[in-house]
């Protein structure tokens, strides 16, 4: 463990229970966050990527502990914050924040930006009450906002100007560690670069960490320092920006990031295509949880989990992958079992398919 | 030159509420040239959609087409009579939506939606019907079709669920299709699936498509010409290699230099100013004016969509004789952003 780490995650877990039957008695457990390791360092932004219900939020709100950790350890600047009560919760809250995809869902309507800023430093007690109307000032500034709009509502500002009153608000208790779920997912893109600028200046500024949880990957590009790449519950690689982007060694990174559209017209990607689609979190597959859609799976997949271990031969020192033939895909000695780049082979291939995810999820959530 | 199966003129769709108009589209001219894909890309709110719904007359109140015209195969859809408007909609022209479970209908299984579409158009029966709707899903590369035709939109997921809706789409060969953000609310890896399957279909159909869209990416990976859609207003009409090497608008430009991308090392984002403004603070001349780096004096008139010397077209002052701001500006330096 080094003294500049920050943030330490072992072995999380997250199961949700599923009620069913007339006694509401727990039939089955939801695993979103299944045995997920990884740390941040000071100053650092590591993102967490993957497709929908792999686990990234689910991760995020464990963190802060706005749900209750299944099992697994997590340690804040090296104190355990598992077993925090909830007063000392409440004070580790204020170095750790979170900034939401919806600015407008997690701001109170009937708040101003005056207001919002205030109950927030109220609430953590950072700052002394009279120094907080000045404080506000300093804040709307820093994130771009004018000072005659202080005694706005959220609903009089565009969705841009809504997400920097998000990070005003969390910047406003002196935080250490900012968690952005998708925070500039839902902005357009001239919008989002200017709220991506902000992030990266107030980071040098402040000496901010983010963990950034994102599924747009020329964002998490962008402003990451290392990746974490999920796949149902589970990290299937995770290294440097540059090690993952240019050199990615698991099948499902390498399929993922094939899959991004590449905004230059004489540059084309090749496509490798999955079959199926991403399995139910409720009975995981066993052995690789990658092996449904895997274009490399052999029987040994289907049993055998792979642990996450370093693998890379090209750029060593943390790069780290999940995949029993990591090696061996990459020297050319084990190849795929069907035509990757070919859509009609991968939809052909029944693979991953699961019947009725959609259903048993939604039962899951009510 | 290919012929072009749809050719719009200054279409303007606006909303009346409470006594004001919102001028939605304002000027829209493009055309989709026979068996291409034309793609339109602008933000949210900028009108892509009320487009689309304005070419398959799709606007109720308080929404009106209020002037321009659209040309599909030589018929003026803005005139044409509702019946004949019927049969155009599904049997010529197909739309896809961003989010097929609101075009799904819950309570019905996929094959009973498929063959009341085969129904409706082509009169088949239910024996019929049910194997033209198997060899569709297979087409859309649905494992299983004959299993799945009996169940319902919600025991699908996300991704097939939009396969189906191309299936649909797609039931009754149409001439155009109509992709709204068919694959925003996917992941990317079903995006690729849905995006690639789109091409191909349109090749074995020959079919033309219009593509909408937010992504720049999916714009360069799937269409041959461009629209780029700021304020109601189509501001630069391209073919899809000048839009990316050499782009004209200073709002397209704006787009390029904001867009962080995966496949390079980047430094800073060069954003665009300001956001887009609210329908009553449109400005009355360039609609990009409170935004735009060059804005001049004659800036607070409204430029007019140009053709220029390699037959696209760009609605901005700089490149008229009337310019009377800097001389020779740069308005797109490709060294500075890659
Ligand atoms: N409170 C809950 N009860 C039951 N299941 C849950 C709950 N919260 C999340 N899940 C499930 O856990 C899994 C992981 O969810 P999570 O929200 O972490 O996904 P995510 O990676 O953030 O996805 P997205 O990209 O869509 O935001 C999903 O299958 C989700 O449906
Ligand atoms: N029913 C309606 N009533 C009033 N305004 C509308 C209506 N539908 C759309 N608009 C407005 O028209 C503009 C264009 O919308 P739209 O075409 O949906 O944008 P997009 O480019 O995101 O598809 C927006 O400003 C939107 O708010
Ligand atoms: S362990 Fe097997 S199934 Fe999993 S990623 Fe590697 S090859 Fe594919
Ligand atoms: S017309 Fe003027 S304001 Fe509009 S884009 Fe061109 S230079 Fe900018
Ligand atoms: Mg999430
Ligand atoms: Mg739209």
């Amino acid at each position: 463990m080094t003294e500049n780490q920050l943030l330490k995650v072992a072995n999380l877990k997250q199961y949700f229970p599923i009620k069913g039957g007339f006694l509401g008695r727990t039939v089955n457990h939801v695993k979103a966050v299944d045995d997920v390791s990884f740390t941040i360092n000071k100053g650092e932004t590591v993102s967490v990527v993957g497709e929908s219900g792999c686990g990234k939020s689910t991760t995020g709100r464990a963190i802060l502990r706005l749900d209750e950790p299944t099992e697994g350890k997590i340690e804040f600047d090296g104190q355990d914050i598992v077993s925090m009560n909830k007063n000392e919760m409440r004070k580790m809250r204020s170095e750790m924040q979170i900034i939401f995809q919806d600015p407008y869902a997690s701001l109170n309507p009937r708040k101003t930006v005056r207001q919002t800023l205030n109950e927030a430093m109220e609430i953590q007690d950072v700052v002394p009450k009279n120094e907080r109307n000045d404080r506000i000032i300093e804040l709307m500034e820093t994130v771009g906002l004018q000072r005659h709009q202080i005694d706005r509502f959220p609903h009089e500002f565009s969705g841009g100007q809504r997400q920097r009153i998000g990070i005003a608000r969390a910047l406003s208790v002196n935080p250490k560690l900012i968690i952005c779920d998708e925070a500039v997912s839902a902005l357009d893109v001239s919008i989002q670069a200017q709220v991506l600028n902000l992030l990266k200046k107030l980071q040098r500024e402040y000496d901010l960490t983010y963990m950034f949880i994102a599924h747009d990957l020329g964002v998490v590009r962008h402003i990451s320092d290392r990746i974490v790449v999920m796949y149902l519950g589970k990290v299937v690689e995770s290294g440097d920006t540059k090690a993952i982007f240019e050199n990615p060694q698991h099948p499902y990174t390498k399929a993922l990031l094939s899959a991004i559209p590449v905004p230059d017209p004489k540059n084309k990607s090749e496509r490798i295509f999955l079959r199926g689609d991403v399995p139910s979190p409720i009975d995981p597959p066993q052995g690789c949880r990658f092996h449904t859609r895997c274009p490399y799976a052999t029987d040994k997949c289907k049993t055998e989990e792979p642990l996450l271990e370093e693998k890379d031969s090209v750029m060593t020192g943390s790069h780290d992958v999940a995949c029993h033939y990591a090696k061996d895909i990459q020297s050319g000695r084990h190849k795929p079992t069907y035509e990757m780049t070919d859509v009609r082979k991968a939809l052909d291939e029944e693979g991953g398919d699961n019947e009725s995810t959609g259903k048993e999820l939604e039962d899951a959530k009510n | 030159m290919s012929e072009n199966i749809l050719d719009i003129n200054d279409l303007r769709t606006s909303f009346f509420v409470e006594g004001n108009e919102i001028k939605a589209v304002d000027g829209v001219t493009l055309q989709v040239p026979e068996g291409k894909t034309l793609g339109i890309v602008g933000e949210s709110g900028s009108g892509k959609s009320i487009s689309a719904l304005s070419i398959l007359q799709l606007i109720d109140d308080p929404g009106k087409i209020v002037g321009g015209s659209i040309d599909f195969n030589g018929e003026e859809l803005t005139d044409v009579k509702p019946s004949r408007m019927r049969n155009i909609r599904g049997n010529e022209i197909s739309m896809i939506f961003q989010e097929p479970m609101t075009s799904l209908n819950p309570v019905y299984t996929i094959g009973q939606q498929l063959r009341e579409s085969y129904k409706i158009h082509e009169g088949l029966g239910k024996k019929e019907g049910t194997k033209r709707a198997i060899e569709m899903l297979e087409m859309v590369g649905i494992p299983s079709p004959d299993k799945r035709i009996d169940q319902y939109p919600y025991e699908l997921s996300g991704g097939m669920r939009q396969r189906v809706m191309i299936a649909m789409a797609l039931a009754c060969k149409p001439e155009l299709l109509i992709a709204d953000e068919p694959t925003t609310a996917l992941d990317v890896t079903i995006q690729s699936q849905i995006l690639e399957l789109i091409k191909e279909l349109q090749e074995e159909i020959g079919m033309s498509v219009i593509m909408i869209t937010h992504d720049l990416g999916v714009i360069a990976e799937t269409c041959d010409y461009v629209a780029v859609m700021y304020c109601g207003q189509i501001v630069e009409y391209a073919d899809v290699e000048t839009l990316f090497d050499n782009p004209k608008h200073p709002y397209t430009v704006g787009l390029l230099n904001s867009l962080p991308r995966h496949d390079m090392d980047q430094d800073e984002l060069i954003p665009i100013k300001g956001s887009v403004p609210a329908p009553d603070e449109m400005p009355a001349g360039c609609r990009f004016a409170p935004r735009c780096p060059h804005a001049s004096n004659i800036c607070s008139q409204m430029p007019a969509l140009e053709t220029q010397e390699d037959g696209n077209d760009v609605r901005c002052w700089i490149y008229t004789d009337q310019w009377d701001g800097e001389k020779g500006v740069k308005v797109y330096d490709r060294e500075s952003t890659s």
